[in-house]
């Protein structure tokens, strides 16, 4: 064995950790890819018209087994398996099911844990999906529209970590993206004063510009010095939050008459317009973010830039050969993702009366990479897991409002489904279903026999 | 002679034969650009007559050394000369093909910050204490060597550990409470592995039995210890305080070591987590390169086929040491709260695990390398602490704080540059 750390500076062999999103897809795609074998011996059997098949599933067996098999029923199962170890931790923590267990009474015990866990569960889904007290339609589905809000940064900052992880990039960075486009895009909000809609999008390309160029450095130093972006993002994550501390306290960003860091109010011809019905409100940035996801999609399937990223994703060396500039690819890719992070900075920050706080990120940055990953890194996929992971934080908020459950247990839900969507294999061990992969392998062996 | 001419480029086959590597243009640029810095604006803004005070000694030492009072602008200079030097040395061995040896680049980063510091107190009357501003260095790069370890022996054995974070939380948290409850910190020191190898193990399971993307579990593993953690914190942490007010770990004096002036108490005046660093580390470095175990820790991350052809259990091997691994970070996690002294807080690690991610690559998964990566970001933080404390900022704060990051992007990028990883990191292994 080789002592790798001798002569690494002659040894020019590139590294980079590979997301490998692929191996992500492995288990699940296995599904898609068991099934042709399923069908296999079935082709066969048609040309020979040999023996009928009695053990062949037919009719409502074939469609339970397809249910049973599918990755829908594993997603479903997912959450369920989530929200149920949730319910444990929202059990375990509180201080009247503890008092109730250390009384030994069981019934009390029963009866005090399904309600702490039934009234938790009742106000996540009330702030998530809809309002079941409400005494309006408009009231009844406005916790969706406000689902939809937290959503978009997650949106936005996902589908940008989407393109990095397509081209093989792990962009850690997004904190710090989102960061310094939040500091362009509320110096443009609110220091310059411009007419209608001119205004917010200059406030959107500078955050956008921002991200961009937070994004460019570790790409560019990757692709000149092959300095791994892991590190460099996590680098630049750090100075952004150094940054933002120090640009709050200056007086060009200060608002007069306040000590606490945070920047004036964005001027209202530089704020993303809020529709409103009733009690629905939903601002324009989701609408910008629905463009986003079809133009990334555009970008990734339909575009030559979008090729070449996927190309070199795929296969850097294979890329090269091919006339890829794939060392440029790194620096498009990072600029692409902090673009976007960019867009998810501009819809925190050019919101009504609230300046922008050092707080601007939140943790978009890393619940994105969640987003991302359960989103296969494909545009759609992105989309829907952004909305489910926006529900289950915009739930939490109300759930922490009125039931002082911390909403710190709704991030352990989140990695809970997002694990187990990644492992199908451990689902279904769970919940003891047939895994389709052996199933089509027996039958095989059957036909063989 | 042709072992450093000729270029070993995997990725360009047909480059073979008797052609000249580039030369590696990088160092001497980084070092140029650094000496321009101490020569231009150093020298000239120290002021001329000021002095710089240091001293060495604290009270109660057997060998008292006086304080030194340096006059700033010459003294700048001479470092000047010497990084000229030093620079001048480096664009040689890159005009010859050859690797500088790993003295220049630690001279050059002693003297540079020597003059830093030189700089930053000209003119000031107070006295730079040297040796509590190492001592407090090498303490807080603690968890940092700790995380590194952890990720050198996932990674040599192929597992891309990303939760070295989540893994050093858990350890702090278990290692606060188990600490209170038994109202000694040893037993906080010794449930804290107990923690990080739960999540090593969690990071087994998915990654080696199911086949789970390495670094979409790490990163999982991540939000979901610092979830839990925040909420258990908020919930439980706080209806009874307390299970949350852990001894602190004493400090040992080594006889006679911790006598010698200045590195006495640098090293060897610390508590039992730092001293268990010492032996970790050592150990580490010599069995990873030395002994059965670490060639069959390294194999299963170089080339897995090739160690089950020769009938090592990769998964198995890969299991273990995964489990090992968190071990080791969740023992680091331990000097936040036991060995620091404090109780636990929501989201106390901030962050520093990434950082001991980067400490392993640039110490090129040694261990050695990795405890001089991780002193750089314990002397920043600590320098910062210590000049806070002395009243003294020329530049703002935040920007002096920024200095181990910048440090870390310019050793990556220029120094180290395209680091080889163990080549089958992050593949899972199927048979």
């Amino acid at each position: 064995m080789v002592d790798n750390n001798k002569d690494t500076s002659s040894g020019n062999v590139t590294k980079t950790i590979p997301p490998d999103v692929e191996t992500v897809t492995d288990a699940d795609e296995a599904i898609e890819i068991a099934t042709p074998v399923e069908d296999a011996p079935k082709v066969e059997k048609k040309a020979t018209g040999a023996h009928k098949d009695e053990d062949e599933p037919t009719g409502a067996k074939a469609i339970a087994l397809k249910i049973v098999t599918g990755s829908g029923l594993i997603s479903v199962l997912s959450v369920v398996a989530a929200l149920i170890f949730g319910a444990i931790l929202i059990a375990a923590a509180n201080a009247e099911v503890q008092a109730a267990a250390v009384s030994g009474n069981i019934g009390k015990f029963f009866s005090t844990v399904g309600k702490v866990i039934g009234s938790a569960y009742y106000a996540l889904f009330q702030g998530a999906i809809v309002n079941p007290d409400a005494h309006n339609f408009a009231a009844f589905i406005a916790p969706l529209f406000d689902s939809l809000k937290v959503a978009t940064p997650l949106i936005f900052m996902g589908l940008g970590l989407a393109v990095g992880f397509r081209s093989a990039l792990f962009n850690i960075g997004g904190q710090g993206q989102i960061i310094v486009g939040g500091i362009f895009a509320s110096y443009v909000g609110f220091a310059f004063d411009l007419p209608p809609v001119i205004h917010l999008i200059a406030a959107i390309i500078a955050a956008v510009i921002g991200g961009m160029l937070w994004g460019f450095i570790p790409g560019i130093l990757k692709a000149k010095t092959g300095a791994n972006e892991v590190i460099v993002t996590i680098m630049l994550n750090s100075i952004a939050l150094l940054l933002i501390s120090w640009v709050l306290a200056q007086p060009a960003f200060q608002r007069p008459g306040e000590n606490r860091p945070l920047t004036p109010a964005m001027h209202d011809n530089a704020i993303y317009p809020i529709i409103r019905i009733g009690e629905i409100q939903l601002s324009v940035a989701f609408f910008l973010a629905i463009a986003a996801v079809i133009l990334t999609w555009w970008l990734l399937e339909r575009s030559t830039l979008g090729f070449k990223l996927r190309a070199t994703g795929l296969n850097p060396d294979a890329a090269k050969s091919a006339g890829i500039n794939a060392s440029m690819m790194s620096v498009w890719a990072l600029m692409i993702s902090g673009g976007f992070a960019g867009l998810a900075a501009s819809s925190a920050v050019l919101i009504p009366a609230t300046g922008m706080a050092s707080g601007v990120a939140s943790s978009y940055g890393f619940d994105a990479i969640m987003v991302a990953l359960l989103g296969r890194s494909k545009p759609l996929g992105t989309f829907l897991s952004a909305l489910l992971l926006g529900a289950l934080r915009s739930g939490g908020y109300l759930m922490q409002a009125t039931t002082s459950t911390p909403i710190d247990v709704v991030s352990v839900i989140q990695a809970v489904v997002v694990m187990f969507i990644a492992a199908p294999p451990f689902i279904r061990a769970l919940f003891r279903l047939p895994d389709p992969e052996k199933l089509a392998l027996r039958k095989a062996a059957k036909e063989v026999a | 002679m042709s072992e450093n001419n000729v270029a070993v480029v995997d990725k360009d086959a047909d480059y073979k034969g008797d052609v000249l590597v580039p030369i590696q243009w990088k160092s001497p640029i980084a070092y140029g650009a650094l000496t321009v810095l101490a020569a231009a604006i150093f020298v000239p803004f120290a002021g001329a007559g000021s002095i710089t005070n240091f001293s060495f000694s604290q009270a109660g030492d057997l060998i008292e050394i006086p304080n030194v009072a340096i006059p700033s602008q010459p003294a700048l200079i001479a470092i000047a000369v010497v990084l000229a030097g030093l620079c001048a040395l480096s664009l040689k061995f890159a005009l010859d093909r050859k690797k500088a040896p790993i003295l220049v680049p630690l001279a050059f980063g002693l003297l540079f910050v020597t003059a830093l510091l030189i700089f930053v107190l000209a003119g000031n009357p107070a006295t730079l204490p040297v040796t509590s501003l190492l001592s407090g260095a090498l303490f807080l790069s603690t968890p940092l060597v700790f995380g590194s370890m952890t990720g050198l022996i996932c990674e040599r054995v192929g597992i891309i550990n990303i939760a070295i974070e989540g893994q050093l939380l858990a350890g702090a948290f278990l290692a606060a409470v188990v600490g209170s409850v038994a109202a000694n910190p040893y037993a906080g020191l010794l449930a804290a592995p107990l923690a990080g190898a739960l999540f090593g193990l969690v990071l087994a399971v998915f990654a080696i039995r199911y086949f789970v993307d390495q670094i979409i579990v790490g990163t999982i593993l991540n939000v979901f210890i610092l979830g839990l953690t925040n909420y258990l914190y908020s919930t439980v942490l706080t209806q009874n305080q307390g299970l949350n007010f852990p001894p602190p770990l004493p400090t040992y004096e080594i006889p006679i070591l911790g006598q010698i002036p200045v590195l006495g108490p640098v090293l060897f005046k610390q508590n039992v987590v730092v001293y268990i660093m010492y032996a970790l580390v050592i150990v580490l470095q010599i069995l990873i390169f030395k002994s059965r175990w670490g060639l069959r820790l390294r194999a299963c991350g170089e080339h897995p086929e090739a160690a089950d052809t020769v009938g090592i259990k990769v998964n198995r091997t890969r299991f273990r040491n995964t489990i090992l691994g968190g071990a080791v970070a969740g023992l680091g996690g331990a000097f936040y709260t036991v060995a620091a002294g404090l109780s636990f807080n929501q989201n106390m690690t901030s962050g520093q695990g990434f950082i001991a991610l980067a400490v392993m690559i640039m110490g090129k998964w040694t261990p050695k390398n990795a405890i001089f990566a991780a002193l750089v970001f314990g002397f920043a933080n600590n320098l910062q602490i210590t000049l806070t404390a002395m009243q003294i900022s020329i530049v703002p704060a935040q920007f002096m704080l920024m200095l181990p990051y910048l440090v870390t992007i310019v050793a990556v990028a220029g120094v180290i540059g395209t680091v080889r990883a163990p080549a089958q990191e992050g593949v899972p292994y199927k048979n």
